[in-house]
């Protein structure tokens, strides 16, 4: 039997294994810091739960080549001003909401989920709500009577009734306001987010 | 080391593979189930109102992936009681502490189905989370599920290291072991609540990403070393060097490949180069994989043991490659992923990554299994019936599988294109390429190839109740084979 040659030994492969292993997760750790980081609610990229109380709209950036998330002036959700906490409780019912009604396996967020009823990340500012003025009530109405109120587009897929109450649709909407806010590197492509005063 | 081939004398079943035959069996139960839904799902593509309100697009998807990641997850566990003492050289440490871990996973699994069935959602508080639904896609499963999980995976891993303690080390267990302990720890990761999105998501993908594209290969990669010296008498020494090499360019472009995920959903832009480069390098071990399958199974003349379980083996390693590798490098690149990402392009990576990378080793080793039931009969060339129903099978569920990925792909390029490239993005866009011409050809061809798909596994069923019952011939005796073939040139 001939000597194996150094580069296919056994032990120069176990050894390579470990080490690009441990290097590999140690990067991972020392990334995922930094991400979570800046991922945390309330900083630039994931603005504070707070946003729900201002207007949200996009706009170009040159320099990125892609539209961005603005905060602009005050814009209450359902004529009430939230200070941090009320607005963090009341995204945090949204998002409880979303999750107890498995939102996430007919529609995607922020691009995750299935692919069976449109993405959720931009709902906020989807042309389909016609204009700013009766958003707010039409995506209520819709959450609590989504067969009453079908928008299948033609398509013949519609949402069924999943027993929301208004207080959970109020927090569904203020969820899905604040997620509009994210700076989501331009995902989707080339939005064309609903017409809205001061800011397009 | 323990010895290659097989050994032509058949005794009762070890405890350690009885246990494995209960898992396998849940395993293919499960497997029938995710057919099953997925068949519903996918007619409801064509059929909005079929039971509407009753068994809707959500409850029918969740049950099809989920059923998928158990049935998966029941196979691997199968394939490594069946192997564990083999390649330990001794009995299964805790067989009565086996059992009652099969069972009672098992009984949560059917509990949290029956839930996803009956109940399917609930009110929007942390109460539904825990007992009903967690609402998270693959890991929907409610917390008390998740904690009798981490417990379940853990008996398991105390089961198998102290197994492979008592007895021997070799290099296909110590990665194996170290494997299960990554794949345990991760899924921790995706059992917690947070109201934002971006951090949910980020964790989320640990669990995903690093499971399917990590840790499950890995496994895999163990299970088909070990496969390969049973069903071939591959040499150890080279299947063990091939193990570490893969382990090395797993991880490597693995770990880091989580970045192609973090395009979209607010984490930092150093992810588009860290995520795009690391993950089109996720392809080169899969094909490290198929060069060492073929390698080995054309250095032994395609004269194995087991020809069912070695079709399996090499659809395997094509499977793996295309369909993790090559679908998956086809939109990783974030210049391409803007437009593909949330359609039914990933739809279609999934379909075949999942099959092609998971479910085929799975029926291998089902296979080998089988043949050790029924009592190490041939299984080789020249079978009585010609071996019709195990290649119809492999290549049914091979063209279905395969047909689908087409399908959703035509099906997501039209999506990707109106939706995104025209449209706007917005959610007419989104119903304008739901209803366009070549989305819903699309999905009916993915439905004629659904039903492809049911039929491969209706025969995968019947040839595995019946296969070598009436053989009397022994196993192939390979460690002459691989003697003979191992010799100088």
């Amino acid at each position: 039997m001939t000597e194996t040659p150094w580069w296919s030994s056994e032990s120069l492969w176990r050894k390579m294994a470990i080490w690009v292993t441990a290097f590999m997760v140690v990067v991972l750790i020392g990334l995922t810091f930094d991400t979570v980081r800046q991922i945390t609610a309330g900083g630039k990229r994931v603005p504070s739960y707070s946003v729900i109380n201002q207007k949200i709209f996009y706009e170009f950036d040159s320099e990125r080549g892609f539209q961005v998330p603005r905060i602009g002036e005050s814009q209450p959700l359902f004529g009430r001003i939230l200070d941090e906490a009320e607005a963090k409780a009341l995204v945090t019912l949204g998002k409880l909401t979303v999750q107890a009604k498995n939102c996430m396996n007919c529609h995607t967020l922020l691009g995750n989920g299935a692919y069976y009823a449109p993405d959720l990340t931009k709902a906020w500012l989807d042309p389909a709500w016609a204009h700013e003025d009766i958003r707010e009530q039409l995506m209520l109405d819709f959450l609590q009577d989504p067969a009453g109120n079908a928008r299948t587009f033609g398509s013949g897929r519609r949402m069924p009734n999943l027993n929301i109450t208004e207080d959970e649709a109020q927090g569904i909407v203020a969820f899905l306001k604040w997620m509009s806010s994210i700076d989501t590197n331009g995902f989707p492509r080339g939005f064309s987010p609903l017409d809205q005063e001061d800011g397009v | 080391m323990s010895t290659n081939a097989i050994s032509v004398e058949a005794g009762p079943l070890s405890a350690g593979q009885r246990i494995a035959m209960h898992y396998f069996v849940a395993a293919m139960i499960l497997f029938f189930a995710q057919i099953l839904f997925g068949v519903i799902a996918g007619l409801q593509y064509i059929y909005p109102d079929l039971f509407f309100g009753q068994l809707d697009f959500s409850v029918a998807r969740m049950v099809h992936i989920n059923a998928m990641i158990v049935w998966l997850l029941f196979g691997f566990m199968g394939a490594v009681y069946w192997l564990v003492e083999d390649e330990a050289g001794t009995d299964l440490v805790g067989v009565g502490l086996a059992k009652i871990n099969f069972w009672i996973l098992t009984a949560a699994v059917t509990v949290v189905v029956l839930v996803y069935l009956f109940v399917q959602i609930g009110p929007g508080t942390k109460t539904t989370l825990w007992l009903i639904n967690e609402g998270r896609e693959y890991i929907e499963a409610p917390r008390w599920a998740d904690i009798g999980i981490v417990f379940c995976v853990l008996v398991f891993f105390y089961n198998v290291s102290a197994t492979f303690m008592k007895g021997r080390w070799s290099g296909i267990s110590g990665v194996l072991v170290l494997d299960l302990v990554a794949l345990a720890g991760l899924y921790v990761a995706g059992m917690y609540f947070t109201p934002n999105i971006s951090v949910d998501q980020h964790w989320w993908w640990w669990v995903i990403h690093l499971w399917v594209e990590a840790t499950w290969e890995v496994l895999v990669g163990c299970i088909m070393a070990w496969g390969l010296i049973k069903t071939l008498g591959a040499n150890r020494r080279i299947v063990t060097t091939w193990l570490y090499i893969e382990v090395a360019m797993m991880f490597g472009s693995g770990i880091l490949g989580l970045g192609h995920h973090y395009f979209w959903i607010g984490t930092p832009e150093y992810w588009f180069t860290i995520g795009g480069f690391f993950s089109a390098l996720e392809p080169v071990p899969l094909v490290a994989m198929v060069v060492h399958a073929v390698y080995d199974a054309g250095r032994h003349g395609f004269k194995s043991n087991n020809h069912p379980a070695l079709a399996w083996l090499i659809a395997h390693a094509f499977g793996n490659f295309f369909g993790a590798g090559v679908w998956g490098f086809m939109h990783t690149l974030p210049q391409i992923n803007l437009y593909t990402h949330g359609t039914q392009w990933t739809s279609s990576h999934g379909h075949l990554a999942f099959f092609g990378a998971y479910a085929t080793i799975n029926i291998a080793i089902i296979y080998l299994a089988i043949q050790r039931v029924r009592g190490n009969v041939w299984m080789s060339a020249e079978l009585a019936d010609r071996g019709w129903k195990w290649k119809w099978s492999l290549g049914l569920l091979n063209a279905g599988v395969l047909g689908m990925t087409m399908a959703l792909l035509i099906a997501g390029y039209d999506q990707s294109f109106i939706e995104r490239a025209l449209e706007g993005s917005t959610w007419s866009g989104y119903f304008k390429a739901q209803q366009s011409a070549w989305f819903l050809q699309g999905m009916v061809w993915r439905m004629i190839f659904g039903w492809v798909t049911t039929a491969g596994i209706v025969l995968l069923f019947w040839d595995l109740l019946t296969i070598g019952k009436t053989e009397k011939r022994k196993i192939k005796d390979i460690s002459v084979v691989s003697t003979l073939e191992h010799a100088p040139a």
